[in-house]
C-alpha cells in the first residue's frame, strides 16, 4: 500500500472512531441506560443529565491526564531514580539532581536559557509594540503586519536553515554569499566571521531566530490591544498637549499593561521549550546550549533517564509561576498565557 | 485620528520609513532562501543571492567547435558557431585564449591561435576560427570570456528533491508522512475537544471550575517532560514507535489549548439560542452537533491551523514517538536537520528541501490568517 493510501484510511479510522463514540455512547445513554420513557422517565433523565457530562469529557479528560498530568509525576519519579542494568529502578535520591549540578555543560545551559528568558521576550514584545503602533495610521498597514506575522507559520527547522544561510561565512578570497558577511564587509569589517562559532555572541545570532519568529505574535496581540484604548484618553492627552511620544509611553503603554504582561509570559513559555532552533543550527557546541536541547542530549544520547528527568523537572520548575499566575487569572476571570506550542 | 494628533509631516516619512525598513528585515532572510532555491548549486556558491536578481558579470570557461565541423572558404579552413544558446542574451567585455590571461582581448579583435590560426570573438558570443591548414586534433579551442549574464533560474533542485529517486528520494517519502501525521493529528483533538468544550461551557455538574483550572494550568506544562513517561508506556502498551503513537501525543499535548479556545468561545454563545432548544426537547447531542458545532467554526478553525501548524512544523515529537531506526516514517523536519549534518554546504538541496517544508504552512497562513489572528486574540485578549 502506498504511504499516502495508508494515511488516508489511518485518518478514516481515527475519525470515525472518534465520531462513533460519541454518537454511540449517547445513543447507549438514552436508549438503554436511562430511557426516559416508562415508570422512571424523570429519575432516568435526572440521571442521564449527571452522566453525560462525563461522556462528553471522558477522551478530553483521559487525554489529559495521560499525556500531560501522569507524565509531570512520572518525570518526578524518574528524576529520582536511576535504571539498574538487569532491568527495573532504584530508588537514588537527589543523587541526579547532584550529578547533574556538577556538569558544568548544565551551568552553561542555565546560563544561556537565562539571556534567553530575559532577551527574546523583551525583544519580541518590543518589536511588537513598535510596529503594532507604528503600522497603526499607515494605509499599508496590514501588509507589513502581515509579512512580519509570516514567521510565525515557519518552523523552527525552517527558521534555522533561512539564518544558517544570512550566517553563513566563507573565506576571505571568496565572495560571501551569507547576507550578515557581506554587510559586516561592506561597513568596512576585516574578515569575514563564522557569527555561530563565537562563544557568548553566537546565543545572541540563535535568539535572533526566535525573536523573528515571536515578534509577529506579540504584534498581532498588542496591535488589537491599541485599537482597544479608548479615545479619549488620547484625545484629551493631545488638547493638553502631549506629543506623540508621550501619548504612546504615559497613555497607551500604561492602559496595555495586562496584555503586554500576557504576550511577555506566553513567549517565556516558548523560550523554556526552545529545542529545534539550537538543535538544527548548533547541536549546543560552541557554548550555545539550552535546557531543552541539554535535555534532549541526556535523554536520548546519552541514555541517562535520571538526569534527562531532572532537567526536565528544572524546565517545569521554571514554568510553575506562570502555571500558577495561569490559574488565578482565570479564577479572576483574567487572560492567561498561552503554552500551546 | 491624523488630523487632531498633532504629528508633523516628518514624523509620518519616519514612521512610513521605519515600517518599510522593518518589514524588508523581516522578508530578507525568508526571500534569500526562496531565490537561493531556484539557483544551481554553482551560482549559490559563488555568488550572494542578492546578485542573482541582476545581470551578473561572469568568467565563464567555454570551448569552440571540434575541428571535424571545419569547412573549407576559398582556401581557408573554417569554424564557426556561437558561444551561447540563441535563447541568451549575452554581453560579452573581455575575453581571451590563454588561462593566464582570460581578458586579452575585447570583442572584434582577433587573436592568433597557439596552434596556428586566427580567433574572432564578437559581442554576442559568435566565434571564426580561420587557418591556412586544416585544424587538427578532436576538441575546439577553449576560449575565456567574461560576460554579462542576464539573472537564471532553475527548477531543476525542486525536480532532485521531490522526484529524484536517488539520495534525495526521502523529501518526497517525507512529505507524505509528514501529511500523515498531521491531518489526523489536527481533526482528531478538534473533535475530541469540543464536546468537552462544550460540557465545561453549557453543561452543570460538580467539579466544572475546577477542572476548567485544571486546563488552564496544563496549557504551560513543557511538552519535555512527557517525553520518556510516554515513549516507555507507549512501547509498554505495544503501539511503539509510529503513526498511532504521534497521533495520540499531538492529540495530548494540543487539548489544552483546544479547550481552552473553543470553551471560551462557545460559552460566548447566546444562553436563549440552547435554552430555547433545550426546552424545545432537543438532546445534548442534537443541540451540539446541529447547533454548536456550526456556530462555533470560526473558533474550530483557529484552533485547526494552530494545531495544523504545530504539527506539521514540529520536530521533537516525531523524533521522539514516531521516527525508529528504519528512517521510513520520517518527517520533513527531521530530514532537513539531517540534511543540515550530512550537506550543510549544499545549499541548493538544502533551501529547496526547507522551502519544500515551508510551501504548505505558508499558503494556509495566508489562506487563513483572518481566523489564526482570531484565534489569537480569543486566547489573551478579553
Amino acid at each position: 500500500m502506498t504511504p499516502a493510501l495508508q494515511g488516508l484510511l489511518t485518518i478514516a479510522i481515527g475519525v470515525l472512531g472518534c465520531v462513533g463514540y460519541f454518537y454511540l455512547s449517547n445513543q447507549f445513554l438514552d436508549k438503554v441506560l436511562c430511557p426516559p420513557r416508562g415508570p422512571n422517565a424523570g429519575r432516568n433523565i435526572n440521571r442521564a443529565n449527571m452522566i453525560r457530562p462525563w461522556l462528553f469529557l471522558f477522551p478530553a479528560i483521559a487525554a489529559l491526564g495521560l499525556y500531560l498530568a501522569y507524565p509531570v509525576v512520572e518525570t518526578l519519579r524518574l528524576s529520582l531514580t536511576e535504571r539498574v542494568p538487569g532491568g527495573g529502578y532504584q530508588w537514588v535520591g537527589l543523587d541526579n539532581y547532584a550529578q547533574m549540578a556538577a556538569e558544568p555543560k548544565f551551568w552553561e545551559a542555565m546560563r544561556n536559557n537565562m539571556l534567553w528568558l530575559i532577551v527574546v521576550p523583551a525583544m519580541s514584545t518590543a518589536f511588537g509594540l513598535l510596529v503594532a503602533q507604528l503600522t497603526d495610521r499607515i494605509r499599508w498597514g496590514n501588509v507589513a503586519k502581515s509579512l512580519i506575522f509570516m514567521p510565525m507559520a515557519i518552523s523552527f527547522v525552517g527558521a534555522s536553515v533561512i539564518w544558517k544561510l544570512v550566517y553563513d561565512s566563507r573565506p576571505e578570497a571568496e565572495d560571501q554569499i551569507g547576507i550578515l558577511n557581506a554587510l559586516y564587509l561592506f561597513f568596512g569589517g576585516t574578515d569575514p566571521q563564522t557569527w555561530l562559532t563565537i562563544p557568548f555572541w553566537n546565543s545572541f545570532f540563535l535568539m535572533i531566530v526566535l525573536v523573528w519568529i515571536q515578534t509577529g505574535f506579540a504584534m498581532v496581540i498588542l496591535s488589537a490591544a491599541l485599537r482597544g484604548i479608548p479615545e479619549e484618553t488620547i484625545e484629551a492627552a493631545i488638547l493638553d498637549g502631549a506629543n506623540p511620544f508621550q501619548i504612546f509611553f504615559r497613555i497607551k503603554v500604561p492602559q496595555i499593561k495586562a496584555t503586554i504582561l500576557v504576550v511577555w509570559t506566553t513567549i517565556t513559555i516558548t523560550v523554556l521549550k526552545v529545542f529545534d532552533i539550537v538543535f538544527a543550527m548548533t547541536n549546543g557546541q560552541w557554548e550555545t546550549q539550552v535546557l531543552a536541547n541539554y535535555m534532549y542530549d541526556k535523554l536520548f544520547r546519552a541514555n541517562d533517564w535520571g538526569v534527562g528527568s531532572a532537567s526536565a523537572m528544572v524546565i517545569m520548575l521554571l514554568v510553575t509561576p506562570i502555571l500558577i499566575w495561569n490559574v488565578r487569572q482565570v479564577r479572576n476571570e483574567g487572560s492567561p498565557s498561552l503554552g500551546g506550542d | 485620528m491624523d488630523s487632531f494628533a498633532g504629528e508633523k509631516p516628518a514624523l509620518r516619512w519616519v514612521v512610513h520609513a521605519s515600517v518599510l525598513f522593518l518589514v524588508v528585515l523581516w522578508v530578507v532572510p525568508t526571500l534569500g532562501l526562496l531565490i537561493s532555491s531556484f539557483r544551481t548549486a554553482d551560482q549559490i556558491a559563488t555568488s550572494g543571492w542578492w546578485r542573482a536578481l541582476f545581470p551578473s558579470e561572469q568568467n565563464l570557461t567555454l570551448r569552440s567547435a571540434a575541428p571535424e565541423t571545419q569547412v573549407l572558404e576559398d582556401g581557408l579552413y573554417v569554424i564557426q558557431g556561437k558561444l551561447f544558446g540563441d535563447d541568451q542574451t549575452v554581453k560579452i567585455s573581455r575575453w581571451g585564449i590563454s588561462s593566464r590571461e582570460i581578458d586579452a582581448f575585447t570583442p572584434g579583435e582577433t587573436a592568433e591561435l597557439r596552434r596556428g590560426g586566427t580567433i574572432t570573438v564578437d559581442g554576442d558570443g559568435n566565434y571564426r576560427m580561420e587557418n591556412t591548414e586544416e585544424f587538427t586534433g578532436n576538441r575546439g579551442a577553449r576560449i575565456f570570456v567574461t560576460a554579462e549574464l542576464p539573472p537564471e533560474f532553475t527548477f531543476d533542485n525542486y525536480q532532485t528533491v521531490l522526484f529524484d529517486k536517488g539520495s534525495s528520494d526521502s523529501m518526497g517519502r517525507a512529505f507524505f508522512s509528514t501529511l500523515t501525521v498531521t491531518i489526523p493529528a489536527t481533526i482528531i483533538p478538534i473533535l475530541v475537544a469540543a464536546f468537552a468544550a462544550y460540557a465545561l461551557a453549557w453543561m452543570d455538574f460538580p467539579g466544572r471550575a475546577l477542572l476548567i483550572a485544571a486546563v488552564v494550568g496544563l496549557l504551560v506544562v513543557p511538552l519535555q517532560l512527557a517525553l520518556i513517561p510516554l515513549l516507555k508506556f507507549h512501547l509498554n502498551i505495544g503501539i511503539g514507535k509510529g503513526y498511532l503513537g504521534v497521533w495520540l501525543a499531538h492529540t495530548g499535548f494540543g487539548m489544552p489549548l483546544a479547550i481552552y479556545l473553543l470553551r471560551n468561545y462557545m460559552a460566548g454563545l447566546p444562553r436563549d439560542l440552547i435554552e430555547n432548544a433545550r426546552v424545545d426537547g432537543a438532546t445534548e447531542f442534537q443541540i451540539f452537533t446541529k447547533l454548536i458545532l456550526p456556530l462555533s467554526f470560526p473558533a474550530l478553525a483557529s484552533f485547526a491551523i494552530f494545531q495544523f501548524l504545530w504539527t506539521w512544523n514540529d520536530l521533537l515529537v516525531a523524533k521522539v514517538f514516531l521516527i525508529d531506526a528504519t528512517g521510513q516514517t520520517t518527517v520533513m523536519t527531521n530530514r532537513i536537520v539531517e540534511l543540515l549534518g550530512t550537506r550543510g554546504g549544499n545549499w541548493e538541496i538544502l533551501a529547496t528541501a526547507a522551502f519544500v517544508s515551508i510551501a504548505v504552512p505558508l499558503v494556509v497562513f495566508f489562506a487563513m490568517q483572518k481566523y489564526l489572528v482570531r484565534g489569537l486574540l480569543a486566547g489573551s485578549v478579553k
